[in-house]
């Protein structure tokens, strides 16, 4: 066979991600079979516990917000060809800032603690990514490596913070203080009726603006051409006179700062303290959001709000099916992350090789060659 | 310290490193053939998991082990799949396995045993028990010698034996036998391996598949002999500790054991030391529990030494046409 046509853009953007999340669902379909449950049921009440009120839809809008930063963190460093799996860390080390602000200031007002919290947590968790990005840089260790043990120092730091340092005499558990009123950011519920008791909040509003400043900066600066060149070749970027180490240390310092973003959803607008583990594997998610959106803005932003709905409606599916937790998601989720990221493979040559015999002229090739073969 | 502290600190250690020399050992062949294996922790959670159950239904150890290896041979095939032959990228696809891990066995488990995600608890016949050496009670009695015989070398799990025979067997494997040379030559440079006419991707295969084996020892050992069944994220991060410990022991299997005994002795240390005082000063649990990660990337930074790689690491192999 000759060599295969690269796919048309909108196939490989929209309908490739969408066969291997039809593919995980599928896969995940016969796991709920197998346990003796209907997926078609299980389906539904996702799709129900997702979207069916103001509250669902409140819930589910408050977990796509962390997905966004998460998300959006994994992508621009994977524009930079770099893999940043520390997302959890970065974004675990980012609530140290958010919650030492929202501590010191909470007697004053939350629209003035909000930015320094913002900047807070940009800060500590950019810089939790920076020294990875350093090593990498002038060192020469691999950033996956790096940032999987990071991943791991900053969960034995913040153990101790919250032990020794964070937690107040009067509480038992290892947790901070509750943040006063004004160190708390409002929640939609109190602007929109529908989203009453429900966590989403006004970093919802962050991580859009995040998502068209991501865009701008890849595709419409200086520095977003310096970083996609360097994601598609290092070499030839370092003779264009773009220095590399720049580059990567400044795309990880941005890309930890975007998963510390989630300190601010969670810390300042949802918990209202500094808790355990109050990441909850976001940063893992935000590699199947980036992969699943093709490191794109408008892709990462759709595939927040489908792992969203994922986990809000997973977390309702246990009332409606006895006995399906919202394991189930993790499942889905991994599934997602090995079709799209580790197997497209899979997908890819027989699409190549069905969508080459859809349009016609390439079709007339395609027979012609058949024909040479054949016949030498 | 006293000596019967220090034998039974020393004890531990070996208890403790086991299950990190076994994925250790398991990491060193698939990344020695170039293929990076961030999914060890989720190829032993599965195995733990399939050990767990499996030695709950019959209540034998020796079928919960073979269940174990199979669920994680079978793990690791996937893995390879994606990893070798559809040119996946390594690295998301052993996140992905991970995940995978841990949300099936937790939700497996509970599905068929209903006590959150926990396997029933093992009966004596279901877990392994510990193996006396020969003669262990007379040796014992000879001083300082015989306690460390009796013991520190006597009286551990099965697993632990196949664990410390690893390390030689795999030392012969890789520097002294063809196919060893080959392991070592297809992470370096797959395209001369393939000028010679050996397939790559096949030399790859074994190698992940012998990944896989040693991961199900090392996730049997942590359900159906150090515990007895299997809980909710039993494995707790040991892959990522038995990756450092490979990096750090710079993918060699001899170094690699001596680097797994001294991580599974900070972590007997760090249980042994809750609340202890070093000098006046209260050392936190917390810093010794992070110290094998500091290590692994000071070491990596090339601050002490430098811990270079298999050359092709990372990068599935295509052919030219």
């Amino acid at each position: 066979m000759s060599a295969l046509r690269p796919l048309p853009r909108w196939a490989d953007v929209v309908l490739l991600p969408l066969l291997n999340l039809l593919l995980a669902f599928v896969v995940s379909g016969l796991v709920v079979l197998m346990i003796g449950q209907n997926p078609l049921v299980a389906m539904q009440a996702i799709v129900v516990g997702a979207f069916g009120n103001g509250f669902n839809i409140g819930y589910t809008l408050y977990y796509a917000t962390n997905f966004v930063f998460t998300g959006l963190a994994v992508a621009v460093a994977a524009h930079a060809g770099l893999f940043n799996i520390g997302g959890n860390g970065q974004a675990y080390i980012a609530g140290l800032g958010v919650a030492t602000v929202a501590l010191a200031l909470d007697q004053t007002h939350w629209l003035i603690v909000a930015p320094l919290a913002f900047l807070a947590a940009a800060f500590m968790g950019g810089l939790w990514a920076f020294i990875p990005g350093w090593l990498q840089a002038k060192r020469g260790s691999h950033v996956v490596i790096t940032t999987i043990m990071f991943n791991f120092i900053a969960s034995a730091i913040m153990v101790y913070m919250l032990n020794r340092v964070f937690k107040p005499a009067n509480i038992m558990g290892p947790e901070s203080r509750t943040f006063a009123e004004g160190g708390r950011l409002p929640k939609l519920g109190e602007f929109f009726g529908p989203f009453q008791h429900t966590p989403v909040n006004l970093s919802i509003f962050v991580a859009l603006v995040a998502l068209v400043a991501v865009y701008v900066l890849i595709w419409h600066t200086k520095f977003g051409y310096a970083l996609r060149t360097l994601g598609f070749n290092p070499t030839a970027s370092r003779y264009a006179g773009i220095s590399n180490s720049k580059t990567i240390m400044i795309t990880m310092t941005l890309s930890g700062a975007l998963a510390g973003m989630v300190a601010l959803n969670e810390v300042m607008g949802v918990q209202n303290r500094l808790v355990l583990d109050f990441v909850a594997d976001a940063g893992f998610v935000g590699i199947a959001v980036a992969l699943m959106g093709r490191n794109h803005p408008i892709g990462i932003g759709l595939a927040a709000l489908l792992f969203g709905a994922l986990y809000q409606g997973g977390n309702e599916l246990q009332y409606v099916v006895p006995g399906l937790t919202r394991e189930m998601v993790v499942i889905i989720q991994a599934l997602v992350i090995l079709f799209t990221g580790a197997m497209e493979g899979l997908f890819r040559p027989g699409l190549q090789r069905t969508l080459m015999l859809l349009s016609p002229e390439q079709k007339a090739e395609a027979v012609a060659r058949g024909t040479v073969k054949s016949e030498s | 310290m006293e000596f019967a502290t220090v034998l039974s600190l020393l004890d531990a250690t070996i208890r403790l490193s086991t299950p990190l020399l076994l994925a250790c050992l398991a990491g060193l062949y698939s990344e020695r053939s170039g293929v990076f294996d961030i999914g060890l922790e989720g190829k032993m959670l599965m195995a733990a998991f399939a050990a767990g159950a499996v030695a709950a239904v019959t209540g034998s150890a020796w079928a919960g082990l073979l269940a174990a290896l199979i669920v994680s041979i079978m793990t690791a095939s996937l893995q390879g799949a994606a990893a070798i032959s559809l040119k996946g990228n390594q690295l998301i696809a052993g996140v992905a396995i991970n995940m995978l891990a841990a949300g099936l066995t937790t939700f497996l488990g509970q599905q068929w045993f209903r006590q959150g995600g926990r396997t029933p608890q093992l009966s004596a016949d279901g877990r392994f028990g510990t193996v006396e050496l020969p003669f262990a009670p007379q040796i014992g009695q000879i001083p300082v010698v015989g306690p460390i015989y009796q013991e520190l070398i006597s009286g551990h799990y099965i697993l632990v034996y196949v664990a410390f025979l690893a390390v030689p067997i795999t030392a012969y494997v890789l520097y002294r036998t063809r196919f060893g040379l080959r392991l070592r030559a297809v992470g370096e440079n797959p395209k001369a391996v393939d000028t010679a006419g050996i397939s790559v991707n096949r030399l790859r295969y074994q190698a992940v598949l012998i990944t896989g084996l040693l991961c199900g020892f090392a996730g049997a050992y942590f359900s159906i002999a150090q515990g007895s069944g299997f809980g909710n994220n039993m494995t707790a991060g040991k892959g990522f500790i038995a990756l450092a410990a490979l990096i750090f022991a710079k993918w060699k299997p001899v170094p690699a054991m001596f680097t797994c005994l001294l991580f599974g002795f900070l972590d007997a240390l760090q249980i042994r030391l809750q609340g202890a005082e070093l000098g006046g000063i209260e050392i936190p649990v917390q810093a010794i529990q992070a110290l094998p990660y500091v290590l692994t990337v000071v070491l990596l930074a090339g601050f002490i030494g430098k811990a270079v790689g298999p050359k092709a690491g990372g990068v599935p192999y295509t052919k030219e046409r």
